[in-house]
């Protein structure tokens, strides 16, 4: 999802290098003040274990393979201010020594996969385990949250590269986001299986604020999300209200996609055609939530199944 | 891996020359498309650039082809979008400036690019990440590949399943180790006197 340079016009870059440049100086004030000393070799260290970990590769079927892209993992890990810092070195060394992602458009990366996916993602799981607490609500909430924030990171990328007129938005959205479904499905499951494994070596790593990042004041949380939803009323809103067909049928579309990923979908689906689908907004938001639930349901019947062969009990047994 | 590094320019130098990309990079992203002539121009003095510091072109060529896929697909869906941008010019231009900034990262030791970001003020405290990063990178990348080696000469052939549950471990025990080698790092530091 890197953008590279000549994609985005001039002031889609300004205004993505303008925001994340105040998110980044934020989220860093923010980490000097509350993260001890002791601590502060891990954010380097764990950027690395981040690329480190991004070469791990996870057989898919046909030969091909995934890798982790990590920002929520981190964020669950080391507290959302800590994982901003983080990706965003990621991304300026992928930048300047892999040229991987331009020069030009590391403000509009920094937005999208540091800031959008690290901190929704977040915002995803604090949800999702405040309903569900435990160490299973623990691996759902992160495997929903994966797939979420992919699905945001792709939705502020479709935009960005249609207010720069580079594509259409009809196109845009559609295909950044049907892929990343996928992708995100991947990256849920991969997080919480990591996640798992990190409890299972080391369960006080894991606990809350053990590393020593206080997890979060919500006043910072909230200056956070209010510049992302910022840039998202700049990129998104002026294509979202102006074309209701393309939404439409992407709602469409994307219910086809979801129906063959998750059979829970396909039950769900036949009470979604009744009302709504008169009113484009209602039929998106409606698609959106089927989508939700339907990973929902795939990330509780992986926790079950993974949960249920790793417990300590079967392994004593054997 | 650096192609050439033949002196140790001051910071003040990698300064000029972080200044002059950029530059270069927004010259090439603000050429207009009526104008193709300038886009070869522009082609050969990077070129020139390349061969002058003496970048060995299967440095580059390598590079180019590792990054090209996300461009060749924004470039055909721009082709069937229609937005008026000519994908030929979309996807040329993006080259030129991918060709820039493998430039600057093959001629650019990364020690000096660290000592040029702290003389423009960057964070401290994102200096210093930067720097641990680059530091720890290649060491954690070793042990990953290490454990990988491991856990294939340990193993039988196994299904899909286990081997994303085998492959998850590795990430997470690579996680693990980073924070207790984190742990050590600072106390080394301190004893070398760093202060935050």
């Amino acid at each position: 999802m890197h953008i590279p340079d000549g994609f985005l016009d001039a002031k889609t870059a300004l205004t993505t290098a303008t925001l994340s440049a105040i998110a980044v100086s934020f989220a860093l004030r923010h980490v000097r003040r509350e993260l001890p000393p002791r601590r502060v070799p891990l954010l380097g260290l764990s950027a690395a274990f981040l690329f480190a970990a991004q070469m791990v590769n996870f057989p898919i079927a046909g030969g091909t393979s995934g890798h982790l892209l990590g920002g929520t993992l981190i964020a669950v890990l080391l507290g959302p201010s800590a994982a901003v810092v983080v990706v965003t070195t990621v991304l300026i060394v992928q930048c300047f020594l892999f040229a991987d992602g331009g020069v030009l458009a590391l403000g509009a990366n920094i937005f999208n996969m540091g800031l959008v996916a690290t901190l929704g993602g977040y915002a995803v799981y604090r949800c999702v385990n405040l309903m569900w607490p435990g160490p299973r609500g623990r691996t759902v909430a992160l495997t929903v949250a994966g797939w979420s924030s992919t699905i945001f990171a792709a939705f502020s990328c479709a935009g960005q590269l249609a207010w720069s007129q580079t594509l259409v938005w009809e196109i845009a959205w559609p295909v950044m986001t049907s892929t990343h479904a996928l992708i995100g499905l991947g990256e849920g499951i991969i997080s919480a299986l990591i996640l798992i494994a990190i409890t299972r070596t080391r369960p006080d790593l894991v606990a809350t604020s053990s590393l020593g990042v206080t997890p979060v004041r919500w006043r910072e949380f909230s200056f956070l999300c209010l510049l992302i939803s910022l840039g998202l009323a700049c990129f998104v809103a002026p294509f979202a209200s102006s074309a209701p067909d393309g939404l439409e049928t992407v709602a469409i579309q994307g219910g086809f996609a979801h129906r063959a990923l998750a059979p829970l979908r396909s039950v769900l689906a036949a009470d979604y055609q009744i009302p709504g689908l008169t009113s484009p907004a209602l039929s998106t938001a409606l698609a959106g939530m089927l989508g939700i639930a339907a990973v929902l349901g795939l990330a509780l019947l992986i926790s079950r199944l993974v949960l249920r062969e790793a417990s300590p009990k079967k392994m004593l047994r054997e | 891996m650096k192609c050439n590094l033949k002196f140790t320019p001051t910071p003040q130098l990698v300064v000029r020359k972080i200044i002059g990309t950029i530059i270069l990079i927004l010259l090439i992203t603000l050429t207009p498309s009526t104008h193709p002539i300038w886009f070869g121009l522009e082609g050969i003095l990077l070129l020139g650039l390349l061969w002058w510091r003496r970048v060995p072109p299967r440095c580059v060529l390598r590079r180019l082809l590792i990054l090209s896929p996300f461009v060749a697909g924004t470039a055909l869906a721009a082709q069937y979008s229609a937005t008026g941008v000519d994908w030929k010019i979309l996807a040329l231009r993006s080259t030129l400036c991918l060709l820039t900034i493998i430039a600057f990262a093959e001629t650019t030791a990364v020690s000096d690019l660290l000592r040029g970001l702290r003389l423009i003020r960057v964070p401290t405290l994102l200096v210093t990440t930067l720097a641990l990063m680059h530091r720890y990178l290649f060491v954690l990348a070793d042990e990953s590949s290490r454990m990988n080696r491991a856990r294939a000469a340990r193993t039988f052939t196994t299904g899909r399943r286990l081997a994303w549950l085998q492959a998850a471990s590795v990430a997470g025990q690579l996680f693990v180790r980073a924070t207790e080698r984190a742990e050590r790092v600072y106390d080394a530091m301190c004893a070398r006197g760093w202060k935050t």
